[in-house]
């Protein structure tokens, strides 16, 4: 099975790449952005979806300070 | 790829008379990989054209001289048993389409020449040309990127940077320079020829996996002007992983350590074809190799792919039969795949096998020998090739107003902004960090609590890149002379002596008689100053077609050189230091404005003349200033460079955050320039005896006397904040 | 008194902190394959670029089998140094509290930076002056705990490199036996190319050890 793993900072921790990239759409024309965070991805096949929370919590992830979403069947 | 109408041999940039010779020379019509692989090697990048004819007026031989021109880097003895291998390399075209991976990706193959002739890198410089940052977002997005690119690549290999240079004229905007340098050190009977030897034995390809990565890209891009539709282009960049080739290199470097290896040749431009064929020249044999054995990336490689893709990080040796176990186990330890792909054989013949079955068959001396040479036909420039700027200064502004501005301004303004980037301590030699010192200092012993005991010297070496646009597009021949006496003079200034020094021109289009004229002279001048100073060329790299719509790029060559000093403790720095310390100035000195920075602001295009030189004056200078810092006389000494000696006063302050009073030598011009042939020293009255002295360290201001008094920490941080106030 | 230094493929100053630690004691570098800690007093896991920084810094670093070892020495009180990607190791290995996060500049940081040693009963800085010159590089040196840390090194005012919380250089876990710094104190132990301040915190180590010898 095809899964994705979608890996962003948690909220309240400073994110400057996402401030340096909410700062540079405007100056690029783009208006009426905000909140932007930047994260990671990591697409995977797996056998057994099972085991995908352990592994964002042991490896993909660093749980202290990133949230983690799983989508299978991407 | 353009319209069927071309024939396939033009579209890979092969002219018809090439195409001729190439038929005459197999007897027969090439097929798709043989063609690929003649017009890669073949490409000005890597046949050299236009250049190799005049390349061979470089004086090449000297005492120090272990490797001359020829290997994958040059190498000069330094004593001890020990050598240093040193080249510098361009990799301008595929920068300015990618700045970061190209400016990376040039990084990482000059650091592979240096490990490939067996030396551990211990050093990265880099020499970087744009457009004006004021007023181009473009040349500010390339700065940036290049120096992330070289930060990235440089840092994660764990090899310092530490030294380089910087220079922004609005020729370059279309055609940045990126000219990266490494330095390497070696026991002599670790340095390693590529020449592959031994019929018989096994040709092992080792490092990243193949992909189609750069398929047409650096060898052709470097022979064509950049045009429209750069966009295009873009997926023939080639990405660098620095990871990959950190393990590599350890890699590499035990398989020599332990004596495993006939010979080693890394990939780079025209990857394994021009690998395989360069090793098998040298060595006067033939290659078979079966492109089916070569561990792909990507699926569905074809034959030519596989033989022309610039993937990067891999490594060809050469190996006795009885010893690919062992070299494949070494691999193995540091995580580097590893494959036998061919062998050595007794023909001249480069085969290439599918899964056994021939593709293609190509002598090896036609691809690597009888591309023709082409001669220059040079005629001056009938018209101005380059325009003056805005002036940014008026030309009847008052001496502070224009020491103010020159020190702003991008071409002499503080570089920390960019080389607090990077690394430039790792491997525990460096005993001078960037702005510390005219040139990088690195101890050659390894630093240990017995080193240096009693007293005892701690050998070292010195390494300066220097380049100029400008001052060359005045005179090419006395610019390009220019350019090496300041490379010397500024390892003069920490003590050393120069052993070799490696070049990199940088060029228009050759085949416009103008730029030919350039080049040539360029060369006559770069050969003369070689045999004044007695500093060889141990190798180097020639980039050409450096040209837009709006005409060539001023001419550039660029200057990387090595030398050796005796004691890493006595090494030079820019800095005053003491109060009541004497200043002197030596040299012939004869400033002038054509070509320099105050008349680059004036809004000057770069005409007139350059100062004529008294080479045994320059020689007397230089050989002042290194005994006077080897003998620690002098406490500081700087070589005064862009912006005349104002500026060069003003840098000695700020460097030694301590002020000055001066009285220059009557008619003297504080903004003219004449570079390689002064200096600034200061010492006490005792150690400056017999020199011309203009004056004392001391106080808080920089007072030249009925010209100029600002205060320091006002010139300190206007000459901190230049680049940073242009890249926020 | 013997270190031992930890080479993961991608580590850069690892021979640099070989060469600081046989200043004071013995140094070897031991394999990141080996589990064999070959009866080290002291490990120091270095600075570089482990494993290419890949994922994240010392993410796949801390899976390593020498790094059982290293957990299970720690855990049995052994000290630990970890430096620059070593601390980042030590964190993602849960031998130390809090993570490093990109540096707010996003951009590669080389500075000579002074530090506050405010806590100096610890083996690592018990021979160490009250102030520290030691060189920073690094791309994430942000530190960053959302729980109390047992701090043990803060940038001066106006050196922080990289934004990190409370100014934080350096930390110590809770039964200050394991220690993390991201400047570079191996590349302060000779005059010729630096400060000599970094030679003071493998002195404190070595001088940890002995004492440990002489009362066992």
């Amino acid at each position: 099975m095809r899964a994705r793993v979608l890996i962003r900072p948690k909220a309240g921790i400073l994110d400057p790449q996402g401030q340096a990239v909410e700062r540079a759409l405007p100056a690029l024309g783009f208006s009426g952005v905000s909140a932007v965070h930047v994260g990671r991805l990591v697409e995977l096949d797996v056998d057994d979806a099972t085991q995908l929370p352990s592994m964002c919590e042991r490896l993909l992830a660093n749980p202290l300070v990133e949230d983690y979403e799983i989508i299978e069947n991407a | 790829m353009s319209a069927g109408a071309q024939p396939k041999h033009r579209e890979l940039g092969l002219t018809d008379h090439e195409y001729d010779l190439i038929v005459t020379g197999l007897g027969r019509e090439p097929v798709d990989v043989e063609l690929a692989m003649l017009s890669l090697m073949w490409s000005e990048h890597c046949a050299y054209k236009h250049s190799k004819k005049l390349l061979r007026r470089l004086p090449t031989e000297g005492e120090h001289v272990l490797v001359g021109p020829g290997e994958n880097a040059g190498a000069v003895d330094v004593g001890d048993g020990l050598a240093i291998a040193f080249k510098v390399e361009s990799h301008n075209h595929p920068s300015a389409v990618e700045p970061f991976q190209g400016a990376a990706t040039g990084v990482g193959g000059i650091l592979r020449d240096v490990f490939a002739v067996g030396a551990r890198p211990i050093a990265v410089l880099d020499s970087l040309r744009f457009g004006e940052p004021a007023t181009s977002q473009r040349s500010r997005y390339l700065l940036e990127h290049a120096v992330a690119g070289i930060g990235h690549y440089g840092n994660s290999i764990g090899v310092p940077t530490i030294g380089g240079e910087i220079y922004f004229e609005p020729s370059y905007e279309q055609n940045c320079l990126i000219n990266a340098m490494a330095v390497g050190l070696a026991p002599h009977d670790r340095l390693t020829s590529a020449a592959a030897a031994g019929v018989g034995n096994v040709v092992v390809l080792f490092g990243a996996l193949t992909g189609r990565d750069g398929i047409g890209g650096a060898s052709v891009l470097a022979s064509a002007e950049l045009g429209e539709g750069d966009e295009a282009k873009r997926p023939t960049v080639q990405i660098g992983d620095p990871f990959t080739e950190k393990k590599l290199m350890e890699c590499s470097l035990e398989l020599l350590d332990r004596g495993l290896l006939a010979a080693l040749q890394d990939l780079g431009a025209a990857g394994l074809t021009s690998s395989a064929s360069e090793m098998a020249s040298k060595g006067g044999v033939g290659l078979d190799i079966d492109v089916g054995r070569v561990p792909l990336r990507e699926a569905d490689m074809e034959p030519f792919e596989i033989m022309v893709s610039e993937s990067q990080e891999r490594m060809l040796c050469v190996v006795e039969p009885g010893r690919v176990p062992e070299v494949l186990s070494v691999c193995e330890k540091w995580e580097v795949p590893a494959t036998a792909i061919g062998e050595v054989t007794d023909t001249h013949s480069f085969r290439i096998f599918k899964d056994g079955e021939l593709v293609g068959e190509l002598p090896v001396p036609l691809l690597v020998d009888d591309c023709p040479l082409y001669d220059l036909e040079p005629e001056p420039p009938t018209v101005p090739l380059y325009v003056g700027g805005e002036q940014q200064v008026a030309t009847d502004a008052d001496p502070v107003t224009i020491l103010r501005a020159l020190l702003a301004s991008p071409n002499i303004t503080s570089r920390r902004v960019v080389f607090e980037q990077y690394d430039s301590i790792v491997q525990s030699r460096t005993v001078r960090r960037p702005e510390q010192a005219d040139a990088a200092v690195l101890a050659l012993p390894v630093l240990s609590v017995a080193t240096g005991a009693g007293g005892a010297p701690i050998p070292a070496i010195a390494v300066s890149i220097d380049g100029n646009g400008r001052r060359v597009a005045v005179d090419p021949r006395a610019g390009a002379a220019e350019v090496v006496y300041e490379c010397a003079a500024n390892l003069a200034c920490v003590g050393a002596e120069p052993l070799g020094l490696t070049n990199c021109l940088n060029f228009g289009n050759p085949e416009k008689p103008h730029v030919a004229w350039q080049l040539s002279e360029a060369v006559d001048g770069l050969a003369q100053a070689c045999r004044d100073l007695e500093v060889p060329v141990v190798g180097g790299n020639v980039s050409l077609y450096n040209e837009s719509p709006d005409g060539p790029i001023l001419p550039t060559p660029v200057i990387g050189m090595v030398g050796k000093l005796p004691d890493a403790r006595r090494a030079g720095q820019i800095g005053f230091a003491n109060a009541g310390d004497r200043i002197a100035l030596i040299g012939e000195f004869h400033p002038s404005r054509d070509g320099s920075e105050v008349a680059k602001l004036h809004g000057s295009a770069p005409a007139g003349a350059l100062p004529a030189k008294d080479v045994s004056a320059i020689r007397v200078a230089h050989s002042r200033v290194r005994e006077g810092v080897r003998a620690k006389d002098f406490v500081s000494a700087h070589d005064i460079a862009e912006g005349g000696i104002a500026v060069a006063l003003a840098e000695c302050c700020i460097a030694g955050g301590v002020g000055a009073v001066i009285r220059l030598p009557e008619g003297l011009d504080p903004f003219g320039e004449d570079l390689g042939t002064a200096f600034i020293v200061s010492g006490t009255t005792e150690a400056l005896a017999g020199l011309p002295i203009i004056g004392a360290v001391g106080g808080r201001d920089l007072i030249i006397t009925d010209l100029l008094e600002v205060p320091i920490s006002e010139v300190s941080a206007l000459h901190a904040g230049g680049l940073s106030a242009l890249l926020s | 008194m013997k270190f031992g230094v930890i080479r993961f493929p991608g580590t850069c100053d690892d021979v640099d902190a070989q060469l600081a630690a046989a200043r004071v004691g013995e140094a070897e570098l031991l394999w990141h394959g080996d589990r064999d800690l070959k009866g080290v007093d002291a490990v120091v896991v270095p600075g570089g670029f482990s494993y290419g920084d890949y994922l994240r810094a010392g993410a796949i670093a801390r899976f390593a089998p020498v790094m059982e070892s290293v957990i299970e020495f720690a855990n049995d009180g052994g000290l630990v140094l970890g430096i620059c990607n070593g601390f980042q190791i030590l964190c993602e290995a849960g031998l130390l509290p809090g993570a490093l996060l990109d540096n707010e500049s996003l951009k590669f940081v080389f500075r000579q930076v002074q530090m506050d040693v405010v806590d100096r009963n610890t083996p690592f800085t018990r021979n160490c002056p009250p102030t520290l010159s030691i060189p920073v590089k690094h791309m994430s040196g942000r530190y960053y705990s959302p729980e109390p840390v047992q701090v043990v090194l803060r940038y001066a005012a106006g050196h922080n490199p990289n934004g990190s919380q409370d100014d934080i250089a350096g930390v110590v876990n809770i039964a200050g036996n394991v220690f993390g710094l991201m400047p570079h104190p191996e590349h302060a132990v000779d005059p010729l190319t630096g400060s000599e301040d970094g030679l003071t915190i493998f002195e404190s180590i070595r001088a940890a050890v002995d004492e440990r010898v002489r009362v066992a």
